[in-house]
């Protein structure tokens, strides 16, 4: 049988009224770009109740499978709006991965090490797919995409933007409260405010290669250097949906972009690597060069920045994708506030604070991989090549290989919007970090925690010695106050939540609507959770 | 006291090859092979125990000569 690749879905240009109003149309937020970021952040507010329109200058989802490597964090987040299920059932879970040096086993590492988690490590699913999702949540909601319309020009104003709009019926105008260019690496909102990106290029070259095969190999992620197939100084393996298989070859510098991508000469580097036993055909091939780059601030007045029109990062790590959903899950519950006039607009001074901060952390790391990957010199080469030469007889040295330290999310330890801790709690988690989750039982049914938290800001408290009300009431509306533990209506029946946050009676975290903690003390305190809450929205 | 290179003990070992690898590529060879010498020594003195550092240059000889 003939391999068929998947058929992205094709969505036709569609005339809206706002192309005939005599006037500009007003919107609150107009998001530039239908990819994986800009629908997340649609998806995103439409929940809040925020309506959005979203352009975008294509007529169907990511060509190629792009973005793989979904994250726990980023499973979360879409599963906080409802889109998490498809993703997971579809994607294929892996948590091992294994690293070689030429034909030996170096080691092997395992990203969820512990039990009781929702979603796992990581999924690996083609971005088409993950947009597909995405689409349908959003068109469940009532949302949708404006196909082939394209942001031509925008105009800023201390309170809205205008932009003008290109469709194949010709320009329109409009204008927002709120414009969020998510619009990709060369970002056209970026380039119209004429922003300088700052940081690194990179100049070794990849090739992606999706092949289509049915091998008996594990779902884990296998990671060469110095691979005995390859010329190039790495390799990588990875398995997607539908036995899609993505092969990454390092390429060197002087590699010449349009010969490499020849099917002629990608087919026999496959061979190479695979033997001759197993069957495939080519379902994708891409060449890459890519930069650790990063703005400096991501509101500029109306308009702002997420995902890679805001930073990009090498692939290694799987930090770019997932890195822009979370910049998404930091923005919309801030936008809504502000949309609502509940909070003033310098609560977007921490978007750029916090969210630079995890993209400082995301191109360090994906820098450091990059450079480990590729020694500049001839002594870092030595330096380089010793370290894996020991990373099998001396194990110490596995700590210094470097394949890709996988993107995990960003605690967000120093951030303005924390109340740092007055009490002594032990563990990973401290005000900033995002919430962990864990097995619990609600009113006797199976259920996670993270189901309890976000949208909202609410208070956990462990084992109250008293009663509590059901909410407190702040400027930023109500807080909802949940008990849990033992006997409350929320149980933690394998003490994972006790171990995870250190949890004592009297015990109450304070979470923010994205699920990260904005504060924690040992005692229930009304007066403290409405300071803390102020804080968090840039009240006080 | 024996000398173990079963687990890493470093607090953060990416920052370490980081700042390693920083230090060696602003050198030119002859220079960066001097300062990977130098660092041998100036570790080596704050290890101090004479036994550990034989035992250290054995398992560093071997590892080299495990491969030519």
């Amino acid at each position: 049988m003939t391999y068929q690749p998947h058929q992205r879905p094709i969505f036709d240009y569609e005339r809206v009224a706002d192309q005939d109003a005599k006037e500009p149309a007003h919107h609150p937020v107009v998001i530039v770009g239908g990819g994986l970021v800009g629908l997340t952040m649609a998806i995103d507010l439409v929940v809040k109740g925020v309506p959005v329109v979203v352009l975008e200058k294509g007529e169907t989802v990511s060509e190629g499978s792009r973005s793989i490597c979904q994250a726990k964090r980023t499973l979360e987040i879409w599963d906080r709006l409802g889109a998490g299920d498809p993703m997971v059932e579809k994607g294929i879970t892996w948590n091992v991965g294994k690293v070689f040096h030429r034909d030996r086993l170096l080691y092997q590492f395992d990203l969820l090490p512990e039990t009781g988690h929702k979603m796992p490590a990581f999924v690996n699913l083609q971005q088409y797919y993950v947009e597909e999702y995405l689409l349908d949540r959003l068109h469940a909601l009532g949302g949708a995409v404006r196909w082939q319309h394209a942001l031509e020009a925008l105009e800023r104003h201390d309170d809205h933007v205008r932009l003008t709009v290109a469709t194949p019926d010709g320009p329109y105008g409009l204008t927002c409260d709120w414009l969020i260019a998510c619009d990709g690496a060369r970002s056209h909102v970026r380039r119209q405010l004429g922003l300088e990106f700052q940081g690194e290029v990179f100049e070794d070259k990849f090739l992606i290669t999706d092949v289509h095969m049915k091998p008996d190999f594990p779902s884990e992620r296998w990671f060469w250097f110095e691979p005995p197939f390859h010329d190039g100084q790495t390799a990588l393996l990875h398995r997607q949906a539908d036995d899609i298989w993505r092969i990454d070859l390092q390429m060197g510098w002087d590699a010449d972009v349009e010969a490499e991508k020849d099917p002629a000469r990608v087919v026999p580097r496959i061979r190479q690597m695979l033997g001759d036993d197993v069957d495939f055909d080519i379902d994708w091939i891409s060449l890459y060069v890519f930069q650790c780059r990063t703005l400096e601030d991501y509101v500029h007045g109306r308009v702002i920045f997420a995902g890679d029109s805001a930073h990009q990062v090498s692939p290694f790590g799987a930090r770019g994708g997932n890195g822009g959903v979370q910049d998404v899950d930091n923005l919309a519950w801030k936008l809504k506030l502000i949309l609502d006039g509940t909070a003033p607009v310098r609560l977007l001074e921490s978007y750029t604070e916090e969210r630079l901060f995890a993209a400082r952390e995301n191109i360090l790391n994906s820098t450091r991989a990059t450079d480990f990957m590729t020694p500049k010199t001839g002594t870092s080469r030595t330096v380089r090549d010793t370290t894996l030469a020991m990373a099998e007889a001396h194990p110490f040295a596995r700590a210094l290989v470097n394949p890709g330290r996988l993107s995990v999310p960003a605690h967000l330890t120093a951030s303005a919007l924390n109340t740092p801790d007055d009490d002594a709690f032990d563990g990973r988690l401290g005000p900033g970090s995002p919430a962990t989750d864990a097995p619990v039982q609600v009113a006797g049914q199976e259920g996670w925690w993270l189901d309890q938290l976000g949208e909202r800001f609410v208070a956990a408290v462990h084992e109250p010695p008293g009663d509590l009300p059901e909410e407190v009431e702040t400027p930023a509306g109500p807080v909802s106050v949940i008990a849990l533990g033992e006997g409350q209506p929320i149980a933690d029946p394998d003490g994972h939540l006790i171990d995870r946050y250190d949890l004592q009676p009297g015990t109450t975290y304070l979470f923010r609507p994205d699920q990260h903690i904005a504060a924690r003390w040992r005692t229930f305190d009304a007066a403290k959770i409405d300071a803390a809450v102020n804080r968090a929205c840039a009240l006080d | 006291m024996p000398l173990s290179t079963d687990s890493s003990k470093f607090t953060d070992a990416d920052a370490f090859y980081a700042a390693l690898i920083d230090a060696v590529d602003t050198l030119d060879d002859d220079q960066a092979r001097e300062f990977l010498a130098a660092l041998a020594l100036i570790l080596a003195n704050e290890i101090a125990d004479n036994d550990v550092l034989s035992q250290a240059i054995e398992a560093a000889r071997s590892s080299v000569t495990a491969r030519s």
